[in-house]
């Protein structure tokens, strides 16, 4: 790590115009990954399943501090509002109507429990060589704020207003799919059942 | 019309006829009968009004190309050759078509498959009729093969039984056996000869001027003896013919008695000159038409049924025409080919009706049955005139054509140097014998027959006969209309000299004597044996005393040839087959289900891992791409 | 800011969402791990457009269009699994097995009514969902 923090040290002091020093936003970003590690842990463990889902809206909400760590406040808001506070709550809601228990469920995790371990250590053990390898020598400028809402919508509405629109009928699609599904199949099992 | 015309047009009405009855016949069953009838009358009109044109001169020929082969030099053409032996041969067999055509008409009234049988035998008529005018090998080749597939359905008319099924198929396999080899024969033949005329062929041979030889003429004459063997029934090829008595009695006298089994003796008479330069060649016809002849009277001998008798006959008189072949005098071969084809005819045909009043073709049970005499004269009379000829007694016809080939046979072998070149001596002496003891036996079946189904000495038969169907005006005047050249065919031995080579057919008073003599010692003896059969109150059969017991079963059983052909050659080949078959079980199948069974050890250990849970396949996905990462990461770090 | 504190954590969040697909039970569950995945993905993008200091916010952009999917798909697969616990009464990820091979497995399947085949296929579209 030593070959990591000398680099640190001496960019923090190119920069001064933000309200945390250089090496303060890095602090604070490394606290906060901290947290949203553990928090990202903890929902993948919790034999809770309604304490993994608020473990979720943690993580979420802690990466959103992360996006505004990396001056791109216009996506952290937006994460705040689509994935706390919708999409969470659509998980709350699925987890309410499947009926899971409210306390400590035993069964939460799967036989399949210490491969997925073994795979995942893999996994995170070779990305983190290739990505701590691949980037030890670059640093990220924070001086200018790069995504601002300004700037964003912009962007959007003029190079990638196709794609926008696009996905707007994908959503739209999604919404019809889900009500779909939903409906249809009711009456089927009805049918079924009767 | 001209000679030529007329000629081609004797194939044609026939054929016309038969696709005419096979395209309307069901839908129009009443033209039915007038199309089998009237253009075969039309074409025997057309063969005797060519034949009287012709009348003996020098051969008419007329040829178009009918399509090139490979070689240019050698296409095959529609030829026509009308010299005197196909003239008469023509007339022969169009007669008794026409005979057999109109005698069906009444004897098949009933048959639902009579437009089908009319077109078939119209069909052949016409084949047999272009096998007789044409001049090109390979078109006598194909009327030859429709001939065999028209009698392959003709003997299975009633296909519902299993012995025409069995019989149709036996004739066909047997006479196709033989067609290989003659196929072969005449390619080599024309490949030598450099044509496929026959007319081309026999000239070069016979001219003197040409000179031209055959490179082997001892192969190209065997091979084609081999598919005259299968045609005219010869010995071993023979079996075929008593076992094709299952189709309608009308179809075995035209096919297996007059025409069809003519057709062998008169390719060989046409192509005599290619034979007759091979001594070999002519030996082993000699051989094998001395074993015809003498075997199938023997066997005609002890057979129960009617028309065996009569197919057992057939083969022994075509072994005789054989026999004259081999002595190289076909004239006498012909001649013996017209009468006979005449007065089997009228055989066949009166033993139609005697079968039919009869209710049975057995022999056995017509001699316990009284009446027949009585109840069917004309078949009385017609059988008697058929089997007098048969016999050869003066003066009826067979008599003449069979003392024609005894003179023949005499001449080649107490002057060999005035029969024609190439006759062996030793094959003309083996056909003497032959043709002598033939006689003798000939006149004996004939008489057990004639005795067996008419006649008892003390008219004690006991069982009466059942009321009998009508027979039909047109059957009985068929049958006198061919009663009158088995009576008088004979004489003709003054004429025909001029239509064919010109040898004298008159008949020798020393052989005359030594033959009729034979003749009468062989009915005597017959007469004798039947007399005491009947004082002794045993089966009226005088085949068995004459022959022997044991003797006679074998007899019966044609010589027990198709049990050997059974033990050589069906028994090798189903022992061959069940050899392949295991073969194929037990050892190719084995690497075929060891090859099977690899893919199927791997393919139940890879099932193992499809067990529906989705998180294991995920999991084992996302390890292979861990795994792949860190050695495309390991790679290029390496590199 | 060093590149690598985001990258390693975008990582780590991945690994760990990874973690809980493969190893949760409850199908909601593993749709709340899709979601870390998707999360790191998208501070992958962000931090990586910061740093490139795109002129068209690519990066960004695509972190919207992420964040809509993410939402869409979140909406499909609770459906989904809705559908799966009204007809199964169950949503353990690894009872829905209809698909394997052999004989027996739709008995496995806890299936309650004659109607297997679309069952079994609706479970398979859910675990599909499942797998981004």
């Amino acid at each position: 790590m030593s070959a990591v923090t000398l680099p640190l040290l001496a960019a923090a002091g190119e920069s001064g115009r933000s309200v945390l020093s250089p090496s303060g936003v890095e602090i604070v970003f490394l606290l906060v990954a901290v947290v949203v590690l553990g928090a990202a842990i903890l929902c993948v463990t919790s034999r809770h399943l309604v304490h993994a889902a608020l473990y979720l809206v943690v993580a979420l909400g802690g990466l959103a501090v992360e996006y505004l760590l990396l001056t791109a406040e216009f996506i952290a808001w937006v994460q705040v509002l689509i994935y706390l506070g919708s999409v969470v709550v659509l998980l709350l809601f699925g987890l309410m109507l499947t009926r899971a228990p409210i306390g400590p469920s035993p069964d939460a995790d799967s036989r399949n429990r210490p491969l997925a371990l073994v795979v995942a250590l893999a996994a995170a053990a070779t990305l983190v060589t290739l990505v701590v390898d691949a980037f030890r020598t670059t640093w990220i400028d924070l001086s200018t704020p790069h995504g601002r809402s300004d700037a964003l919508g912009e962007s959007l509405f003029r190079t990638w207003v196709l794609p926008f629109e696009a996905l707007s009928v994908l959503l739209l699609a999604a919404l019809v799919g889900a009500i779909v599904i939903s409906r249809a199949r009711r009456a089927d099992s009805e049918e079924g059942q009767g | 019309m001209t000679t030529t015309t007329a000629a081609v047009l004797v194939p044609l009405l026939p054929f016309a006829a038969a696709a005419l009855i096979l395209l309307t016949g069901r839908s129009a069953p009443g033209f039915v009968r007038p199309l089998a009838v009237l253009p075969t009358l039309a074409a025997a009109a057309l063969t005797v009004l060519v034949a009287v044109r012709q009348g003996g001169d020098a051969p008419l020929t007329a040829a178009t190309v009918l399509t090139p082969t490979g070689d240019p030099d050698l296409p095959i053409e529609l030829a026509l050759h009308l010299d005197g032996f196909a003239v008469l041969v023509a007339a022969l067999v169009a007669v008794v078509a026409t005979a057999v055509q109109l005698y069906s008409t009444g004897y098949l009234r009933d048959d639902p498959r009579y437009p089908s049988y009319a077109a078939l035998v119209s069909l052949f008529t016409a084949a047999m009729l272009l096998v007789v005018y044409t001049d090109d090998l390979i078109v006598l080749l194909v009327g030859w093969e429709v001939m065999g597939i028209c009698s392959y359905f003709l003997v299975g008319h009633y296909w519902e039984r299993p012995a025409a099924r069995a019989a149709a198929l036996k004739a066909f396999l047997v006479t196709k056996l033989g067609d290989v080899p003659f196929l072969i024969g005449i390619l080599v033949l024309a490949s030598e000869a450099g044509t496929f005329r026959i007319s081309h062929i026999v000239n070069g041979l016979t001219s003197s001027l040409a000179d031209f030889e055959l490179e082997r003429p001892t192969l190209v004459a065997l091979l084609l003896l081999a598919g005259v063997a299968g045609k005219s029934a010869q010995f071993p090829l023979h079996t075929w013919l008593p076992g094709a008595m299952a189709g309608p009695t009308p179809a075995s006298a035209l096919i297996h008695a007059a025409t069809m089994v003519a057709a062998g003796v008169y390719v060989v008479a046409r192509l005599l000159p290619v034979f007759t330069a091979s001594t070999a060649a002519l030996l082993v016809l000699a051989v094998v038409a001395a074993l015809t002849a003498v075997g199938a009277a023997v066997a005609a001998l002890a057979q129960d049924d009617l028309k065996r008798v009569l197919a057992y006959s057939t083969i022994g008189q075509l072994g005789l025409m054989a026999g004259a072949l081999a002595v190289g005098s076909r004239d006498a071969a012909v001649f013996h080919l017209l009468t006979h084809g005449a007065f089997k005819a009228l055989l066949f045909l009166a033993a139609g009706v005697l079968i039919t009043v009869a209710g049975t073709g057995s022999l056995g049970v017509m001699a316990r049955t009284r009446d027949i005499k009585r109840r069917a004269p004309d078949a009385f009379w017609a059988m008697t005139i058929g089997l007098l000829a048969l016999a050869a007694i003066p003066p009826f016809s067979g008599f003449f054509s069979k003392e024609a080939i005894l003179h023949a046979a005499e001449t080649a072998a107490l002057d060999p140097a005035g029969a024609p070149a190439g006759v062996p001596a030793a094959g003309a002496w083996l056909v003497l014998a032959a043709t002598l003891l033939t006689a003798l036996l000939t006149a004996a079946y004939a008489t057990r027959l004639w005795l067996m189904a008419f006649h008892d000495p003390v008219s004690a038969r006991p069982e009466p006969l059942p009321q009998p169907p009508a027979v039909s005006g047109v059957t009985t005047l068929v049958l006198w209309l061919l009663a009158v050249p088995a009576l008088l065919m004979g004489l003709g031995y003054r004429w025909l000299p001029s239509w064919l080579d010109g040898t004298s057919l008159a008949p020798t008073p020393a052989t005359s004597a030594v033959a009729t003599g034979a003749a009468l010692i062989g009915g005597a003896a017959t007469w004798a044996a039947w007399r005491r059969r009947y004082e002794m109150d045993e089966p009226p059969d005088p085949g068995l005393s004459l022959l022997g017991s044991r003797f006679h079963a074998d007899a019966a059983a044609g010589f027990r040839l198709d049990a050997a052909t059974t033990a050589l050659a069906a028994r090798p080949t189903e022992g061959a087959a069940r050899l392949t078959r295991f073969v194929d079980r037990t050892v190719v199948d084995t690497y075929v289900r060891g090859a099977a069974a690899l893919p199927g050890l791997l393919g139940r250990l890879v099932r193992r891992a499809q067990n529906g849970n989705a998180q294991t396949y995920l999991t084992v996905l996302v390890a292979a791409v861990v795994v792949l990462l860190v050695t495309t990461a390991l790679a290029s770090a390496g590199g | 800011m060093h590149l690598v504190h985001p990258a390693t954590l975008a990582v780590l969040l991945f690994c760990v969402g990874l973690y809980g697909v493969l190893a949760r039970r409850n199908t909601v569950l593993v749709l709340m791990s899709v979601e870390l995945m998707l999360a790191a993905v998208s501070l992958n993008l962000v931090a990586f457009d910061v740093w490139l200091a795109d002129e068209l916010h690519s990066g960004q952009v695509f972190t919207l269009f992420l964040i809509a999917l993410a939402a869409a798909e979140i909406g499909i697969g609770l459906a989904i699994v809705l559908l799966v616990y009204r007809r199964r009464g169950t949503v353990a990820l690894d009872r829905l097995r209809a698909l394997r091979d052999g004989p027996g497995a739709a008995e496995a399947t806890g299936g309650t009514d004659g109607a297997e085949q679309p069952t079994a296929n609706d479970a398979a579209r859910g675990q599909e969902t499942t797998t981004p």
